[in-house]
């Protein structure tokens, strides 16, 4: 029978099945410290061993400071956070775990640095105590986000107990325009489906368009499925993905390499297939998209304006959007363009890999950020992002044009270190949820693609970066 | 774990969809690396005026008189009635240990967040989904009604009301069976490590890469 790329991927886990609940197997654990210290006090107080140790790739991001780390950990000056980062470390020494540490030029955001390291690789399971972790679908693999409990059961045992989920095909076919990037595909899916549009399903994100984009730029897609309330997006293999993979580190080399590519090569949707749900969008429909409210369905094109109430679909959508109007400090029928903001922030596992800063850095060359702007913040999503970025010389250009250039973390994604908004401070952000207090409490976010970003930041408003390219 | 057999508490309501787990448990709460005391800052930034810290005394802090878990007639509410899509966002567990330290053990919605709604079952905490019409129709009534409470019953998978109304929600047959029990998830698959170490060598076989 056709099978869709999830059938095959989970069918092929499968341990053990009983009643429509399986166990299934797990190949890849990325760990950092928000979500993981509890998992390893439960398995201490059970006595309880680490199943397979060389499945876990562990790395610090979320708390790391991105300015001056000459100090190490503990230069870290909020001690919750500082003690946090320790525990990581601490566990990862006594259960053998390999830990890119704060200092390692490999550190960076987990979901960054697994496809950069070849430690997602296609056909695999790949889990994470973080919900992001739906990035690592864009190489042909099932991976979604645990919480903390299932972090400790996957350290025990090596699975989990899961449900199938059902299928749902997002198909872009087309061509997109000039300045249309995977984050304006992603916010525009949203805008199409809603932020629960995609619960209880997989994603397969397909069609002509999808094919066209390159690694970087599925990552940004299968990123945001959760933003979709899909817990795993992904794509199929291509030679794309074969060509990004080989020679990375973790990657397989020699005659592992070559039947590894044979199978990964069937990690596609059989023709034929039957998905539960199917949505089809046309490239050249997409627009760079702008978030306006506070949940990233509240999104519209560029040349659009706030919507006002008599587009809601229901009672409960409008009482959503007018607490969204007063948080945001909007009103309706803005137009978006109109906006202004007050601080700059490029990163986030949603956009700070090279190919996002390459694209920031083309718009600001030779400008300066508006004097409006109060803080625009580059944060790369990995040292050796970072490191490929100064030897191209974009941090210069960055600097020159007024961004502050910052080590490697989640940073103002979602301010748990030092990096927020204050209240009421708007800021075009690269990042994937503009959530209430995301940012910062009392913080207004706009959710923008880095080119959007960059522009936003030189213009002092948004304004549609196809007017720069 | 700790079971879920049965319930009947005062409810809550919170008449917003797509509650996020940061409205839940705010980002600075997640420092901790301890797994109990977050109740105090469930919706912080909705539940106090100012702003909330770790290793603050919660109960000095100002409350935002506006927020409907503030109002006395919802203290001690042990269910939680709200939209569609509860509890989207982050996998942070943090959100269900947060909810059920305020006392909350079951939570009624149209929707919810695939991850979160994992995330409660591990818990001892019931998530429910009801139709939005039901749903709807229970927020219509704990407004009208002074200490409304619900009879939550999860053997016979149904929840009851003040007049004697019952609705039937649908729960996974294995997740039931563990929440009954108070079944701890890793001991039992445990129990099936013979089958995990099989499949780990056929799979070792087959794709040896995975295992370098």
């Amino acid at each position: 029978m056709a099978k869709t790329l999830y059938d095959k991927l989970f069918d092929s886990h499968v341990v053990h099945e009983e009643n429509g609940t399986a166990l299934i197997y797990i190949d890849r654990h990325l760990v950092h410290e928000v979500t993981s210290p509890q998992a390893f006090e439960g398995l201490k107080l059970a006595n309880r061993k680490v199943w397979r140790v060389n499945s876990i790739l562990a790395v610090p991001d979320h708390n790391v400071p991105t300015t001056d780390r000459s100090a190490g950990v503990a230069g870290i000056s909020d001690p919750i956070s500082r003690l946090q980062v320790q525990t990581l470390d601490e566990n990862c020494a006594e259960y053998g775990v390999t830990e890119f540490k704060m200092n390692d030029l490999r550190q960076g955001i987990v979901h960054v640095i697994g496809p950069e390291q070849g430690a997602t690789l296609p056909g695999m399971t790949v889990v994470c105590g973080d919900s992001h972790t739906s990035t690592h679908g864009a190489f042909g693999a099932l991976a979604h986000g645990i919480g903390t409990s299932e972090v400790e059961h996957v350290l025990a045992t090596q699975c989990l107990v899961q449900k199938k989920s059902k299928t749902l095909q997002v198909l872009v076919a087309g061509k997109l325009g000039h300045g249309v990037t995977a984050k304006d595909v992603a916010l525009a899916i949203i805008g199409k489906i809603g932020t629960a549009g995609g619960n209880g399903y997989a994603i397969e994100f397909a069609g002509s368009a999808i094919r066209g984009l390159s690694m970087e730029g599925r990552m940004t897609l299968c990123n945001m499925a959760i933003e979709a309330g899909a817990r795993a997006g992904m794509v199929a293999v291509d030679d794309t993905t074969i060509n990004y993979v080989e020679g990375r580190p973790f990657a397989p080399k020699a005659e592992q390499w070559d039947a590894a590519v044979t199978y990964w090569k069937t990690l596609h949707s059989d023709e034929g297939a039957k998905f539960d749900s199917v949505v089809t969008l046309k490239a050249e429909d997409i627009q760079p998209q702008v978030t306006w409210g506070t949940s990233p369905e509240m999104v519209v094109g560029v040349d659009g304006k706030v919507p006002s109430l008599d587009s809601a679909k229901n009672e409960v959508q409008r009482g959503d959007w007018e607490r969204a109007y007063a948080y945001m400090g909007l009103t309706a029928n803005t137009p978006i363009n109109e906006i202004n903001i007050d601080k700059v922030f490029i990163g986030s596992c949603t956009n700070s890999r090279i190919e996002d800063l390459r694209a920031a850095a083309a718009i600001a060359k030779g400008k300066h950020i508006a004097s409006n702007v109060k803080l625009a913040l580059v944060v790369p999503g990995s040292g050796l992002v970072k490191a490929q970025a100064e030897k191209e010389g974009l941090d210069k250009i960055f600097i020159d044009a007024g961004f502050e250039w910052r080590e490697p973390g989640c940073s103002m994604c979602l301010a748990m270190n030092a990096d927020r908004l204050e209240p009421g401070e708007r800021c075009a952000s690269t990042s994937n949820r503009n959530f209430e207090g995301r940012q910062g409490q009392g913080g207004r976010t706009h959710l923008v693609s880095p080119e959007m970003a960059a522009a936003a930041a030189v213009a002092g408003h948004f304004v549609d970066v196809r007017q720069f390219v | 774990m700790k079971p879920f057999v049965k319930l009947n508490g005062l409810v809550a309501p919170l008449d917003r969809a797509n509650v996020d787990t940061d409205a839940i448990i705010p980002k600075q709460f997640l420092k901790s690396i301890k797994r109990a005391g977050f109740g105090p800052n469930a919706f912080d930034e909705w539940r106090y005026l100012d702003h909330g810290e770790p290793g603050m005394d919660n109960s000095n802090r100002p409350l935002n008189p506006d927020f409907v878990l503030n109002q006395a007639r919802y203290q001690r509410a042990g269910v939680l009635l709200t939209r569609e899509n509860f509890g989207c966002g982050s996998s942070r567990e943090h959100a269900p240990w947060a909810l059920e330290d305020y006392g909350f053990k079951v939570i009624i919605a149209s929707s919810f967040a695939d991850i979160f709604f994992n995330n409660c079952f591990k818990n001892g905490m019931l998530p429910i989904v009801l139709s939005a019409q039901d749903v709807d129709d229970i927020f219509g009534e704990v407004a009208a009604i002074e200490g409304y409470k619900l009879n939550v019953d999860l053997a016979t998978q149904t929840v009851t009301t003040p007049s004697g109304k019952s609705y039937i929600f649908e729960v996974d047959a294995v997740r039931k069976h563990n929440l009954l029990n108070g079944l701890d998830d890793i001991g039992l698959t445990m129990q099936q490590q013979d089958k995990i170490k099989v499949f780990e060598a056929k799979h070792k076989l087959a794709q040896p890469w995975l295992f370098n």
